[in-house]
């Protein structure tokens, strides 16, 4: 057939207010939310505040052009929110004070770093904490994921940048469920929804308790390399995000989207290891790949690299040259097999967080030894290719094209690769 | 003149444009479920009475069954009278937009065409209504004639060898592609062959029925830019497991790939098997032959292409033609004609049996074959045409609306296209669906979006076919750009449509699925009260 | 310029038309947008299909002559049933079902497609009554393919390997249910016991196990025979850990026990009886229903309407969308089933059908259905010769007749039978060769008592 509509996401997205069961109109629970913004986020702040006095740079910044975003995005998300409260595509702050208060309780840090754009959007903000107004830094951040997290928030929304989002998880860990606005640099962490609109949907949806969480890449630049004069991102660690329920492919029976979709994949790799028993099974980092192990029963390195052999664990967190040494040493007749997924949000299959698997690893092994592994949510949100950036022109050539990626147990895609 | 003057001018232009019905209000009985009709006791004598003389010799057979065999309470169905049930259905189907009622080019992939009304009174005839399958082959030789008949127009418009009506449907089809592809490489002992290519823009039934059959499904998806699967990626997803390939052409994108023959080629290279769903034929009808692509095997909906009734969903038909190599994997029987007989011949060598049951969906088979009749070779390729001419008519004018654009625009389409409302949506904050709900209060059917994966934003999918005037296509746009205007300048009437339809729009709000209620004793338990 | 086709099904040939048409486009030819076919695929020669359209006249005629080829059940007297049965199809099941708006409808929505949803509505609940199960799909394909369906689901829902089936099957079906069975499955035969036709307890007590999906029950069976023992078959599936599957006959449901009484998980089967005449097997509709639980539920491969509420307090939406992600619309492979385009307009007119009839109809039409078919194997049973039933114990309606006794075989006392105008019972000696010179006989409702005594006297002649 089919043809069919899809009803369901009119009401959905245009946030009409359900329906409760049992008619009449209770007051239900208001829902604490924590908010920060940093000010400086995407002004280059990285280079310029290290060392250095904070006002100074920033001046400095600014006069280089710079323009601070992540006020403007947090605002954009605060009206959608408010909006979506009203049954409106934006909301005033009308509508906030008329809806949207009485359902959220939000708590943030003062001015720049908050209580100003919530005002704005039409909230009465618990503040927290204090600041020094235009010479705020990553240790505000902390302090305010701290406070928010003491507070009682059930989620923190943040906007910035990968800075950002480390001193956040820095601070709280994956103990908080969070929804990054970003603020307009490239940003790789995985923590972050797609643009301001979009963060306002994931939090209603969370709100309205239709949203799965799920494990996302907390990343940031490699100070050490940074020194050394190589820009590369590397892993942190994850924290839990919101996703949308419905629009995440494979809902299994009785435990629809996120955890079940990574069983799936897990399946889907599984099935690989089995028709290859005898190879080494290099995990690489990833939470689709922590699923595999999982489901081998292994506890495996989160950040970093494991090497497997008969469903054993053989080595965990090794670095390049570990690899290097052991796939010279390794018999000729027994093949070496790489599992990888996407790292960030960008779409990295090689070159951020996962750096370990360098291009001589990579071609040791070769492209037919890779077993690539992703949610189909996951590609999909990544509106394009897969990218690889391992340093080596030749090697980015030599994995550009097209790959197989295992989406589920019996399901693969075809996806583009490139430089 | 502000801007939303200006928007308000334009929007009052289209009402007059076309004579788009404002005053459009949808039939809307408040009708009661026949249940909260029910009057206890009532009852129709409508079988025939059991004679004394059977009641005198057997007694009364039920009462006589063990308890635990025996229904134990009667059934909570309604009780009414006759003319009370078919006021019922009648205000219900009133209260239903079919094809005859008005204009259902908005659902595509679906090829809406009129049902000639002659073809059903043709097989609502006792000699087609009364026959039993099992009965004796020459007391069914007209049915097995027409069936032959329709056989050779489908090989011949597909360029196959053979045929079988038995699927019930487009993805009963597809199984029925995937079974024999699996028997065939079974027979081959080549059953480390798990692993079916197909692509994101074909319908759902191609990797759900495959992955059905048991296989790994392998999804390709279109270029951003071209719209076709590509050569690389196709030779990224074969591999020495490759069982065949699901593909469709045109694509549901209305794209055309033009590298079909060499994808067919290189799975046969790879020893895989082609197989071509043809719900899409209604766009090459007579313009290009499966069998010269390459395809093995293809189905057809006979209840798109070939104008078999909808049924409100159903029933349809399947047919699955095949070229030589594989007739012996067809499920049985086939029909086959000695020259002066028609026989039925359950013994292929290598049949898969069966997909359902008998002979298929052999009322529609007759529809099928009095419409080819209708049609005559100048009058499909007629068709095809017109299919073609008005979908791209379509395509001209509905891009002058604002808001919309289209998917892969730098390709010509064929027979359907998929639109896009995303800068509507970015704009405005109407979403496709808004649009759609609000599409309905203008008395023109609803349109279809898109099947998953939705890799093209608040995607609208609309299909004219032949059946369509090109008036039908005028009051379709300037639906379009009366709601696109409303959508700029008054958001708000788009995004709580519809207004004037039969009741407003669904809310999703329950926390699982056991809280739906799907039959009326759910309803009743949870709802005392009504 | 040549005289193009004018067509009664195109509304555009009208004159004058095209040119318009492809000016606004911009091409001066449809082949321009054509020559999106690439060239080596672009059919250019003649199709061995006659040429012209052909007048509406025509067609009845030629339609007509064709036709008046075959001898329907009207000008024979019928006793076949094997999966497709000779009920009385009432007047108001046909009108509803040509009502032009259910017979052309398709991919509307809740708000302007509410009568054909609410109709359907109402026959998944009127099923749901008579199934006494709770959930009840909109639609399947048929019979068979439900109870692939139903098989499908017990491999998702449990993951075990097993599938239990009767023996006593019709090997039709149980083709259809390897094509759906074959990677899942490993299939276990249960026997039957070769008096009464039911199944051999003691031989499905040793095959179920921990490795067991599900236990497939069929009531009434393939040859006519009522189970008797549905609560000791349930208790045993259910003590293995494995689901019950009963696959049904509706006609039944007024007296047999309904599935939900003995616990069954699953229930599928084919509504054809309920009004919808055999039409050559074109006629089927498939039933699946399953318990109300998330398990169950989520699994389940087929639409179905539900109630939902709507932006106005107070409404009800009928509508197919809950859950519509859930199958493979929304999971494309990752839902390993598909049902498209199934039978709702066959499910529209069942349930004007047990509208029409009732809960007392219902009870009329099972009743009627037994003892007519009684009546007939007894009468046929007490010629000389003819065992009939085959097997003792209750039935429904249909039973086998065994001619060995006659000294002829099954073919050639159908072949005689004929002869006299009458189509006489399915030969299932090839299928079953252990029960003789053996024919499975159909009598429903719908036989008089007169024809039935016009087969007795016919078998009686035939076998002399």
């Amino acid at each position: 057939m089919s043809e069919l509509s899809g009803g369901a996401e009119a009401s959905r997205r245009s946030g009409a207010a359900p329906a409760r069961p049992g008619g009449g109109a209770p007051t239900p629970a208001r829902r604490r939310i924590g908010l920060i913004v940093n000010p400086l986020a995407g002004i280059g702040g990285r280079v310029g505040l290290k060392g250095s006095d904070g006002a100074e740079t920033v001046a400095r910044a600014f006069a280089l052009g710079a323009v601070p975003m992540a006020g403007a995005r947090a605002a954009e998300t605060l009206r959608a929110l408010a909006g979506a409260a009203a049954g409106t595509a934006n909301g005033t702050a009308a509508d906030a004070r008329r809806g949207h208060s009485a359902a959220i309780e939000l708590a943030t840090y003062p001015g720049e770093m908050g209580a100003d754009v919530a005002r704005e959007a039409g909230f009465d903000p618990v503040v927290l904490g204090s600041i020094e107004a235009g010479a705020t830094t990553g240790a505000d951040t902390r302090r305010a994921a701290e406070a928010l997290h003491a507070w009682g928030a059930e989620l923190l929304v943040f906007a910035g940048g990968d800075g950002t989002a480390r001193d956040v998880f820095a601070a709280v860990g994956g103990s908080v469920p969070v929804v990054g606005i970003p603020a307009g640099v490239k940003i790789h962490s995985g923590v972050f929804a797609v643009n301001p609109r979009r963060a306002a949907e994931l939090v209603a949806e969370f709100l309205a308790g239709r949203a799965g969480l799920e494990d996302r890449e907390v990343m940031d630049i490699d100070e050490e390399l940074f020194r050394a004069g190589t820009v590369a991102a590397r892993l942190f660690g994850y924290m839990r995000m919101p996703y949308a329920r419905a629009l995440v492919q494979g809902a299994k029976a009785g435990n629809p989207g996120g955890p079940s979709t990574l069983r799936d994949v897990a399946f889907g790799v599984l099935d690989e290891i089995d028709r290859d028993p005898g190879a080494y099974w290099i995990l690489g980092p990833g939470t689709t790949v922590k699923a595999v192990a999982d489901e081998l029963g292994i506890e495996k390195t989160l950040l970093g690299v494991d090497l497997l052999h008969r469903g054993r664990l053989v080595a965990a967190d090794v670095n390049e040259s570990q690899l290097l040494a052991f796939l010279a040493r390794k018999p000729e007749s027994v093949r070496a097999r790489l599992v990888v997924t996407v790292i960030g949000g960008q779409g990295y299959l090689f070159g951020r967080g996962n750096q370990q698997l360098s291009p001589a690893v990579i071609r040791a092994i070769g492209k037919a030894g890779l077993v690539v592994a992703a949610t189909l949510d996951k590609l999909h949100a990544l509106g394009g290719p897969l990218l690889v950036d391992t340093g080596d022109a030749e090697c980015d050539a030599y994995l550009s094209g097209h790959i197989k990626v295992i989406t589920g147990e019996a399901d693969r895609v075809i996806w583009r690769v490139t430089a | 003149m502000t801007h939303i003057d200006e928007q308000a001018a334009e929007a009052a232009r289209y009402l007059e444009y076309q004579a788009i019905d404002t005053g459009y209000r949808a039939v809307r009985w408040h009708e009661k479920t026949l249940y909260e009709q029910s009057r206890p006791g009532s009852t129709n004598a409508i079988l025939p009475p059991v004679e004394p003389g059977i009641v005198a010799l057997v007694g009364d057979v039920a009462a006589a069954l063990p308890a635990a065999a025996r229904r134990a309470r009667p059934p909570e169905m309604p009780e009414l009278s006759e003319p009370e049930i078919l006021r019922h259905y009648i205000r219900c189907s009133q209260m239903t937009y079919g094809y005859d009622s008005g204009n259902s080019m908005g659902l595509g992939t679906c090829t809406m065409k009129y049902s000639p009304r002659i073809n059903e009174q043709l097989a609502a005839s006792p000699k087609v209504k009364a026959l039993h399958p099992l009965q004796p082959e020459e007391t069914i030789q007209g049915i097995l004639e027409i069936m032959y008949g329709m056989r050779n127009w489908l090989c011949e418009l597909g360029g196959m060898d053979e045929v079988t009506f038995q699927p019930r449907g487009g993805g009963h089809g597809a199984f029925t592609d995937a079974c024999m592809i699996r028997a065939y490489h079974h027979a081959r002992g080549d059953d480390h062959r798990d692993e079916i290519i197909t692509c994101a823009v074909s319908h759902p039934c191609n990797p759900a029925t495959a992955s059905a059959a048991g296989f790994k499904v392998i999804s390709l998806y279109p270029d951003e830019i071209t719209g076709e699967l590509g050569i690389d990626a196709l030779k990224a997803a074969i591999s020495d497991r490759t069982a065949g390939i699901m593909m469709t052409a045109p694509y549901d994108t209305g794209v055309f790939d033009s590298q079909i023959a060499e994808y067919a080629r290189l799975v046969h290279e790879a020893g895989g098997v082609v197989s071509l769903d043809q719900a899409n034929f209604n766009g090459v009808m007579t313009r290009m032959r499966a069998g010269d692509l390459g395809a093995d095997m293809v189905h057809f909906n006979l209840h798109k292409t070939f104008s078999t009734p909808h049924g409100s969903y159903g029933p349809g038909a399947g047919a699955v033609a095949v070229k030589k190599a594989f007739r012996d994997f067809l499920p049985v029987p086939v029909v086959e004609f000695d020259g002066t007989k028609y026989r039925l011949n359950s013994d292929l060598p290598h049949t898969i049996g069966k997909v359902g049951t008998f002979m298929g969906m052999v009322p529609n088979v007759v529809k099928a074959y009095a419409w080819v009749l209708s049609m005559g070779a100048d009058g499909l390729r007629e068709a095809s045409e017109w299919a073609v001419i008005n979908n791209n008519y379509l395509i001209k004018k509905l891009l002058e609306v604002r808001g919309v654009e289209i998917s892969w625009p730098n390709r010509r389409k064929l027979q359907e296209a998929r639109f896009s409302l995303a800068k509507l949506h970015d704009e405005t904050g109407v979403s496709t669906t808004d649009f759609n709900y609000r599409l309905a209060d203008f008395g023109v059917q609803t349109y279809f979006e898109s099947h998953v994966p939705r890799i093209v934003d608040e995607p609208v999918t609309p299909e004219p076919t032949e059946s369509i005037s090109k008036e039908d296509v005028d009051q379709f746009v300037a639906a379009f750009h009366h709601i696109s205007a409303e959508a700029y300048s008054n958001a708000e009437i788009v995004k709580t449509a519809p207004h004037r339809s039969i009741v407003h729009r669904e809310i999703h709000d329950y926390e699982n699925l056991t809280q739906v209620p799907f039959t009326w004793r759910v309803w009743k338990r949870t709802h005392p009260d009504g | 310029m040549s005289a193009r086709l004018v067509h009664r099904y195109i509304p555009n040939t009208a004159p004058g038309v095209r040119e318009r048409m492809l000016a606004e486009i911009g091409v001066a030819s449809v082949d321009e947008i054509y020559e999106e076919i690439p060239a080596a695929l672009r059919f250019a020669g003649r199709l061995d299909l006659q040429a012209e359209p052909r007048s509406e006249a025509d067609v009845a005629r030629e339609l007509t002559s064709i036709l008046a080829k075959n001898r329907s059940t009207d000008e024979l007297l019928s006793f076949l049933g094997a999966g497709c049965w000779p009920h009385y199809a009432p007047a108001l099941v046909a009108e509803v079902m040509g009502r032009s708006e259910f017979l052309t409808a398709y991919g509307g929505i809740e708000v302007n497609d509410h009568g054909r949803f609410l109709a359907v509505f109402e026959y998944q609940s009127m099923m749901g009554d008579l199934l006494e199960m709770d959930v009840v799909a909109a639609a399947v394909y048929d019979g068979t393919t439900a109870s692939g369906d139903a098989i499908h689901m017990a491999s998702r829902i449990t993951g075990r390997k097993e599938l239990v089936l009767p023996r006593l099957m019709d090997p039709d079906r149980l083709s259809a249910l390897l094509n759906y069975n074959g990677p899942w499955f490993d299939t276990v035969f249960v026997d039957f016991d070769p008096a009464t036709g039911q199944m051999d307890l003691a031989d499905l007590a040793a095959k179920v196990s921990d490795r067991t999906a599900a236990v497939f029950l069929e009531n009434p069976t393939y040859l006519g025979t009522i189970e008797t023992q549905v609560q000791e078959i349930s208790r045993l599936a259910h003590a293995a850990g494995a689901l019950l599957i009963a696959n049904v006959n509706p006609a039944s449901l007024g007296v047999l026990a309904p599935p939900g009484q003995y616990d069954a998980d699953i229930a599928c089967g084919d509504g054809q009886p309920l009004g919808l005449p055999m039409s050559c097997g074109g006629a089927r509709l498939g039933v699946l229903a399953c318990k109300n639980e998330v398990r169950f539920v989520h699994t389940l491969p087929m639409t179905m309407v539900g109630i939902l509420p709507t932006t106005v307090p107070g409404e009800r939406a009928y509508t197919w969308h809950a859950l519509f992600d859930r199958i493979f619309y929304g999971e494309r492979e990752a839902a390993r089933s598909f049902s498209g385009t199934s039978s709702f307009l066959n499910a529209i007119g069942a349930g004007v059908y047990m509208a029409l009839l009732g809960p007392s109809g219902m009870a009329e039409l099972g009743r009627s259905n037994m003892q007519k078919a009684a009546y007939a194997a007894a009468r046929i049973g007490a010629l000389k010769g003819v065992k009939a039933p085959v097997f003792a114990g209750p039935h429904f309606n249909e039973f086998v007749v065994d001619f060995a006794g006659t000294g002829k075989s099954a073919a050639q006392v159908n072949a005689a039978l004929l002869e006299r105008g009458i189509l006489s019972g399915k030969d299932v000696s090839g299928e079953f060769p252990a029960l003789g010179a053996a024919s499975l006989f159909c009598i429903t409702e719908n036989h008089t008592q007169s024809e039935i005594d016009r087969l007795v006297d016919a078998i009686a002649q035939v076998t002399r």
